[in-house]
C-alpha cells in the first residue's frame, strides 16, 4: 500500500502522465475528427508509425524540430488524402482502406529509414524537445512541475482540445462537419459539399496523427525504432468510442489511460514476482473494456461507415 | 416570354433530359410556376417527378436542358444555387440529422463556414418570428430524433424559409401524414403561397391534387403528358392521363371465411430499436383478409416482424389453429404455414448479390427439400426456381443470375412464388406493392386475392388506403401501438380511415359493433 | 466525374482487377526503388530469380506461401460473412504456442506419428478459434465493433507469447534466448522435397483451400455466412441464425489462422519465438482481398506475396534496396486492388 502511495504522490509519476498522454491526445483527436465527419481511418497506426519517422529524419538530417513536426503533419494529411479519395468519392471499404494505408504506411516508413541509415545497430539519436517551463506557474510546488513544465508539443496538444471542441460546437464549420458525419445528405441539401468536407476533414485528422507520432521520436524518445507505435493508433480509435465522440472526454479518456500506463511502469519496478507482460498488457485490456462499457452508451455518428455517392440513397 | 414587369413567371423549366445508364429518366421536360401559384406534379412511381425535382435542385446534373429561377439561368449541378436563387426543398426522406437540434438543423449550412462563432442568438430569434408568422410551431433546442413525424416535416418547412425560398418544392409530403394532418398542411401551404410563395408538390394521391393545387402538371414514363387547371379536370380524367389507360382493379369475389387461423392475443413488444406494441389481438379467419392501415412508424413494422417470426413478443402470444407458437423464429414460423412478404424488398426480402436460386431456397434451406446433412440439394434448388419462374412470369431473370437486376415488380414476384409455393396458410403481405407500377401492383394483388381465395389467411399491411380497401374484407387501423377495431370494408372512406390511423375510433366501433366484426376475444 | 454502377460486372474485368492491381503496385514501388537508386527492372528480375532461379528458390517460395495460404483462407472466410477478423496475427501466435504447450503433456512423446501429428493439428486450430471467439462474443453479446478488439488482441497474445516463453514453456537448453520448449520430434511434419524446408503443411493448406471453397459453395453453412455478409437483415428475414453463423465462421477462421501458427512450428521452425511471424495475419488481410475472397484465389494472391517476400530477400543483398520493398508492394497491391475492383463495378463518367 505505501508503495502505491509513493508513486502516487510522486511528481514525477504525474508529470509522465502527461507525457504518456500527449501522442494519446493528438492521435484521439485526429480520429475523432475523421469519424466526426463519418469516416472511420483504420490508417492511423501507420500514419503515426510514418509521422514518427519522417519527423525524426526530418530533425536528424539537420531540420528544426519544428519542422519535424511540421513534415509529419504534412506526410500525415497526405495519406489522409489517399484514404480520402478512397474511402470517400470512391465510397470504398472504409476498414479495408484503413488497414491498408496503415501497412502501407508502415512498411514505407520501415523502408525510408532503412534507406537513410542503412546498417546501425542501435538506432541513431536527435537532441528532443526540451520541457518548456512557464515562467512563474512552474515554481508552484507539485502542481508546477505536472502540469506547466511539459514539452511544447504537449501544450499545443492541449490548446488543440479547446480548440477543436470550440470548432466543432461552437462554429459554422463545426456544424457543417457534425452535421455531414451524422447526415450527408441533409448536409447536401443545405448546400455543403460533403465530400469535399470530408476529404479535407479527413486530411486535418491525419495530420494530427502524423504530429502524434512525431512526438514520440521528438519529445518521448530521441530515436526512431520500427513497432515503436505499438498500437497506440488503435487504442485511439477505442478512445474515441470512450470518449462519446467528444474532444473533452477524448482528453480525459487519453489522461486516464495515461495515468494507468505510468502508474503499471511505476509499479512494475516495485513489484515480484509477476511477469512485465502482464503489465504490458493492460493497456490493450484496458481500451477493450472501455469498448465493452461504451458500447451501448455510444451516439455513434449517424453516418459513420456509410459512403455518399451523389444521387445514390 | 419570362421578361415583363413584375415577373410572374418565377420558375422554368426548359427541356430537362436526364439519363441512368439505359433508362431515360426525364424525356425533354418544361414546365413553368407563377408567382403565388401551387402546382401538383402527378405520376406514377418511377414516372420521373423526384429525379426533375432533384435536377431543379442541384442534386443531380441533367444531361440537358435548363432551369431558369426568375429568368436566371442555374448554374448545373450546384445546391448552394439553388437555395441562393430562393428555391428550398422538402425531400420526401427528411434531409434531417437525427442527433442535432432543430436549430442546428436550420442554421447549418446558411452563414459563411469560416467563422469564429455562429450567431445562434440571432438564429433562434428568426426562426421563432418565421415559425410564428407560418404557423409552424417548433422547440428550437430539442434534438430531431424526439420528434414526431409531423414535426419533422415542419423543421424542413421552416429550412427552406429560413433560406428565404420562395419556391418550395415538396417531395410527396402527405406520404406519411394522416388524411387529418394531411389536410392541415395544404391548408398551411394554402397559406404561404397566398403570402406570395409558389409550390410544387409531387404527389400520386389524386385526392389531394385535386383539393390543393391551382393547377396538375402529369408525368408519365418521364414525359410530361398532360397538364390542366384542377378546376377544369376530374380525379378520373387525372388518373387515367398519369396511368395511360384506364386502370381495372381485379374483380374480388365475396370472402368464404373459414375457421380462426392466427390469432393474437396481447402482443406487446416494449422495442428500443423498433417501434412498441402496446396490446395487439386480433383473429384472422381462413379465407379472409384483414387490412391493417397505419402511419408509418405506429407499430405495423413490429407487428409483421413478430408474426413473421423475426423476434419473440415480449408479452402475448400467436396461436396457429388453436396451437401457440412455441418459438418465435422464422423456420418455425415458416414450417406453421406463415408465408412472408416483407416490407423492404430490397432491403429484407432479396439478397441482391446471390443468385435467383439461392433466394429461392434460403429461408426454406432447412427442409429436407432443398438440403439434405447440410449440404444444399441444388438440383432440387434451380427446379423449384424454374417453376417459379416460369408460373409467377418473372422476367428477366436466369436461375443463376443475380437478383439485383431485376426490377422492383419482378422481384416482388419472385418474392410472391417463392411464398406462394410454399402453400401457405396464413400470408403476411406487408406494403406489398410498395414502389411498384400500376401494371405490377396489379398482379400482385391478383395473386393475393387468390391466395385468399384458396383459403388462406391474409394479414395486409399497408399505408395504401386504397389497395386496403380494394383487398381487405375487415380493415383495422394501428396508431400508437395499438390496433382499432376491424370494420367491414364496404363500410370504409377515406374520411373514416383518416379518422382510426388516428387513433380517434368512437366511429369505427361503432360500427364494428353493428356489424359485429370487432373481434372481441 | 461521376462513377456509374455497371449493370453487369464482366468477368473479364473481374479476373483482369487483381492482375492490374499488382501492376499498379509493382510500378509505384518501382518509383520507390528508383529512388533509392537502383534500376527498378534489375530489382524485380532479381526477386524473381531469387524467388524462382533455383531449387532453394522454389522450396523456399513454397515454404513462405504455405501459412500464408492458410492466414489468407482464415480473412477471407470471415470477411465473406463480414466479420472483420484482424486478429489472424495474435491466433497464428497462439495456435502455435499451443502445441508447444500440448507437446509438454506426459505420454505425448510415446503417441504414433499421426495421432500425433492430428492431435497437434486440432489444438492449434483449437487455440487460433479459441482467441476469436472472444470479440466475436463480445460483439454479439455487446455489439462491440470487432475491428478494434481483434486488433489489440493481437498484441495481447504475443505478449502472452513472450510471457510464457520467458516463463512456463521457456527452453533451459536454449542458452537463456526467450524461445520455447521443441515440440516433440513425433509432431514434425514429414518432409516433401529432402534437402529443403519444404514440408506436408503445403498439402494441408491446398486441401483446405478446396474445402473452404466446397463448403462456401455448397453446403447450408457456406450459403448463410455468405448471406449473412451481403446482408445480414434479408439474412435474418430468411431464418439464418445470424449469431450461430457468425460464431461458426469465428471458429473456422480463427482455426484456419491457428492451424497456420501450428504447422509452421511443425514444419519448420520446431519451436516458438516472437519473431516466428513475419506479419503472417496481417498479409492474410492483403492476401484474401487479393483473391478477391475466393479461397482458389487465396492460392494465387499467397504465392505472389510469398515471391515478393523471398525474392526480396536475396534482391536486398544484392543491391542494399531495403527488403521492406516486398511488404510495401504487398500492402500497395491491397490499396490498388480495392480500386481495381470498385472500377469492375463502377463506370467512370466525365
Amino acid at each position: 500500500m505505501t508503495v502505491i502511495f509513493e508513486i502516487l504522490s510522486s511528481a514525477g509519476m504525474w508529470e509522465a502522465v502527461l507525457r504518456i498522454a500527449t501522442p494519446l491526445i493528438l492521435g484521439t483527436l485526429g480520429v475523432l475528427l475523421c469519424e466526426r465527419v463519418g469516416v472511420l481511418n483504420l490508417g492511423v497506426e501507420g500514419i503515426m508509425t510514418f509521422g514518427a519517422m519522417i519527423g525524426w529524419l526530418t530533425v536528424y538530417s539537420g531540420g528544426d524540430l519544428w519542422a519535424g513536426l511540421a513534415a509529419a503533419a504534412g506526410c500525415g494529411a497526405v495519406f489522409g488524402l489517399l484514404h480520402a479519395a478512397m474511402t470517400v468519392p470512391l465510397g470504398l471499404s472504409q476498414h479495408v482502406t484503413g488497414l491498408g494505408i496503415t501497412l502501407f504506411a508502415s512498411s514505407v516508413s520501415y523502408y525510408i529509414f532503412r534507406l537513410a541509415i542503412p546498417t546501425a545497430t542501435s538506432p541513431p539519436t536527435i537532441e528532443p524537445f526540451r520541457p518548456l517551463p512557464v515562467p512563474i506557474l512552474s515554481d508552484i510546488p507539485f502542481i508546477g512541475p505536472v502540469l506547466f513544465n511539459q514539452t511544447a508539443p504537449t501544450y499545443l496538444a492541449l490548446a488543440l482540445v479547446a480548440i477543436l471542441a470550440w470548432v466543432l460546437y461552437r462554429t459554422p464549420l463545426g456544424l457543417a462537419v457534425r452535421m455531414t458525419g451524422e447526415n450527408p445528405h441533409a448536409a447536401e441539401a443545405q448546400g455543403i459539399d460533403p465530400i469535399r468536407l470530408r476529404i479535407v476533414t479527413i486530411m486535418v485528422g491525419s495530420a494530427l496523427m502524423g504530429v502524434a507520432g512525431a512526438f514520440l521520436t521528438l519529445a518521448a524518445f530521441n530515436s526512431f525504432f520500427p513497432t515503436m507505435i505499438q498500437g497506440r493508433g488503435w487504442i485511439c480509435i477505442a478512445l474515441v468510442v470512450f470518449a462519446l465522440w467528444r474532444p473533452g472526454r477524448a482528453l480525459l479518456g487519453a489522461l486516464l489511460f495515461a495515468f494507468f500506463d505510468a502508474f503499471q511502469l511505476r509499479l512494475q519496478t516495485v513489484v515480484d514476482g509477476v511477469p512485465y507482460q502482464i503489465f504490458l498488457m493492460l493497456p490493450y485490456l484496458l481500451s477493450i473494456l472501455a469498448l465493452v462499457v461504451m458500447a451501448r452508451r455510444a451516439r455513434v455518428p449517424q453516418a459513420l461507415m456509410q459512403p455518399y455517392r451523389r444521387g445514390e440513397r | 416570354m419570362p421578361t415583363g414587369a413584375g415577373v410572374t413567371r418565377v420558375l422554368e423549366l426548359v427541356g430537362i433530359t436526364k439519363r441512368f445508364g439505359s433508362t431515360l429518366a426525364n424525356d425533354n421536360v418544361s414546365l413553368h410556376l407563377e408567382r403565388g401559384e401551387v402546382i401538383a406534379l402527378l405520376g406514377e412511381n418511377g414516372a420521373g417527378k423526384t429525379t426533375l425535382m432533384s435536377i431543379l435542385f442541384g442534386h443531380y446534373t441533367a444531361d440537358a436542358g435548363e432551369v431558369r429561377v426568375e429568368g436566371q439561368a442555374l448554374p448545373r449541378g450546384k445546391s448552394r444555387a439553388a437555395i441562393q436563387a430562393g428555391v428550398g426543398m422538402v425531400h420526401q426522406h427528411f434531409a434531417l440529422a437525427a442527433n442535432l437540434s432543430v436549430l442546428e438543423n436550420v442554421v447549418c449550412g446558411t452563414e459563411p463556414l469560416f467563422r469564429l462563432r455562429s450567431s445562434r442568438a440571432t438564429a433562434r430569434a428568426r426562426l421563432l418570428d418565421l415559425a410564428a408568422r407560418f404557423g409552424l410551431p417548433v422547440d428550437p433546442d430539442v434534438r430531431v430524433a424526439t420528434l414526431s413525424v409531423g414535426e419533422r416535416q415542419r423543421v424542413e418547412i421552416l429550412k427552406a424559409l429560413y433560406n428565404e425560398a420562395r419556391i418550395l418544392i415538396l417531395d410527396e409530403p402527405t406520404a406519411v401524414l394522416t388524411t387529418q394532418q394531411a389536410e392541415q398542411l395544404f391548408a398551411t401551404l394554402r397559406e404561404m403561397a397566398e403570402k406570395g410563395l409558389s409550390i410544387i408538390f409531387i404527389s400520386h394521391k389524386l385526392q389531394e391534387v385535386m383539393s390543393a393545387s391551382d393547377r396538375v402538371v402529369v408525368l408519365r414514363g418521364g414525359r410530361v403528358v398532360a397538364e390542366r387547371t384542377t378546376k377544369d379536370t376530374t380525379k378520373e380524367e387525372l388518373a387515367e392521363l398519369m396511368v395511360g389507360r384506364a386502370v381495372e382493379r381485379p374483380e374480388r369475389p365475396p370472402a368464404r371465411t373459414g375457421a380462426i387461423r392466427l390469432e393474437a392475443a396481447n402482443l406487446q413488444v416494449r422495442g428500443t430499436g423498433a417501434a412498441p406494441l402496446k396490446g395487439v389481438s386480433f383473429c384472422l379467419h381462413a379465407g379472409e383478409t384483414l387490412g391493417i392501415i397505419g402511419v408509418s412508424g405506429n407499430g405495423q413494422t413490429t407487428l409483421a416482424e413478430v408474426v413473421s417470426g423475426l423476434y419473440p413478443p415480449d408479452e402475448g402470444d400467436l396461436k396457429i389453429d388453436g396451437t401457440p407458437l412455441l418459438r418465435h423464429t422464422v423456420p418455425d414460423a415458416i414450417a406453421a404455414g406463415i408465408g412472408r412478404i416483407p416490407e423492404d424488398r430490397h432491403a429484407e426480402g432479396i439478397l441482391g448479390d446471390m443468385a435467383t436460386w439461392e433466394n429461392v431456397v434460403l429461408e426454406r434451406l432447412w427442409s429436407p427439400d432443398f438440403s439434405r446433412h447440410g449440404i444444399v440439394r441444388r438440383g432440387a434448388a434451380r427446379q423449384a426456381t424454374r417453376r417459379i419462374l416460369d408460373d409467377y412470369d418473372v422476367r428477366g431473370a436466369r436461375v443463376d443470375g443475380r437478383v439485383r437486376l431485376l426490377s422492383g415488380g419482378n422481384m416482388q414476384k419472385l418474392i410472391l412464388g417463392r411464398v406462394l409455393e410454399a402453400g401457405p396458410a396464413i400470408l403476411v403481405a406487408a406494403q406489398p406493392s410498395r414502389g411498384l407500377d400500376e401494371g405490377a401492383i396489379a398482379g400482385v394483388h391478383r395473386r393475393l386475392i387468390e391466395a385468399r381465395d384458396r383459403g388462406a389467411a391474409v394479414l395486409l399491411i399497408s399505408e395504401d388506403l386504397d389497395e386496403v380497401i380494394a383487398l381487405s374484407d375487415r380493415i383495422c387501423a394501428i396508431a400508437g401501438g395499438r390496433l382499432s377495431p376491424a370494420i367491414p370494408a364496404e363500410r370504409a372512406d377515406a374520411r373514416l380511415l383518416g379518422l382510426m390511423m388516428a387513433g380517434d375510433w368512437g366511429a369505427a366501433g361503432a360500427i364494428a359493433e353493428e356489424a359485429g366484426t370487432a373481434d372481441a376475444l | 466525374m461521376r462513377f456509374e454502377r455497371r449493370e453487369h460486372a464482366s468477368a473479364t474485368l473481374t479476373i483482369l482487377a487483381p492482375i492490374g492491381a499488382i501492376f499498379a503496385a509493382l510500378v509505384v514501388a518501382g518509383v520507390l526503388i528508383a529512388i533509392a537508386g537502383a534500376n527498378a527492372f534489375e530489382a524485380y528480375g532479381l526477386i524473381l530469380r531469387g524467388a524462382f532461379g533455383s531449387r532453394l528458390g522454389i522450396t523456399e517460395t513454397l515454404t513462405r506461401a504455405t501459412p500464408l495460404i492458410l492466414t489468407g483462407l482464415a480473412a477471407a472466410v470471415a470477411f465473406r460473412a463480414r466479420l472483420w477478423n484482424i486478429g489472424g496475427e495474435g491466433q497464428f501466435y497462439i495456435g502455435a504456442l499451443a502445441i508447444t504447450a500440448f507437446g509438454v503433456l506426459p505420454g505425448f512423446s510415446n503417441a504414433p506419428v499421426p495421432v500425433a501429428i492430428l492431435a497437434c493439428l486440432i489444438v492449434g486450430a483449437l487455440a487460433g478459434a479459441l482467441v476469436l471467439l472472444v470479440p466475436v462474443a463480445l460483439k454479439l453479446r455487446f455489439g462491440v465493433d470487432e475491428v478494434v478488439t481483434t486488433l489489440l488482441l493481437n498484441f495481447i497474445a504475443i505478449l502472452f507469447v513472450s510471457m510464457m516463453i520467458e516463463g512456463p514453456l521457456k527452453d533451459p537448453l536454449a542458452f537463456g534466448w526467450p524461445q520455447s520448449v521443441p515440440v516433440p520430434d513425433a509432431a514434425l511434419l514429414p518432409q516433401l522435397i529432402e534437402r529443403s524446408r519444404l514440408h506436408a503443411g503445403l498439402i494441408i493448406a491446398l486441401a483446405l483451400a478446396v474445402a473452404i471453397w466446397w463448403i462456401q459453395a455448397r453446403t447450408v453453412f457456406g450459403m448463410r455466412s455468405r448471406a449473412t455478409g451481403l446482408n445480414a437483415r434479408a439474412a435474418a428475414f430468411a431464418g439464418v441464425p445470424l449469431g450461430r453463423t457468425l460464431t461458426v465462421v469465428a471458429c473456422l477462421s480463427g482455426g484456419l489462422a491457428g492451424l497456420a501458427g501450428a504447422i509452421e512450428v511443425m514444419g519448420v521452425k520446431g519451436y516458438v519465438t516472437t519473431d516466428l511471424s513475419p506479419n503472417y495475419g496481417y498479409s492474410g488481410i492483403v492476401i484474401a482481398m487479393l483473391a478477391n475472397l475466393n479461397p482458389i484465389g487465396v492460392i494465387g494472391a499467397a504465392l505472389f506475396s510469398a515471391v515478393m517476400f523471398v525474392g526480396a530477400d536475396s534482391m536486398s543483398r544484392a543491391l542494399g534496396i531495403p527488403s521492406f520493398i516486398a511488404d510495401v508492394t504487398v500492402a500497395l497491391s491491397l490499396l490498388t486492388m480495392l480500386v481495381a475492383l470498385f472500377l469492375t463495378q463502377f463506370r467512370v463518367r466525365r
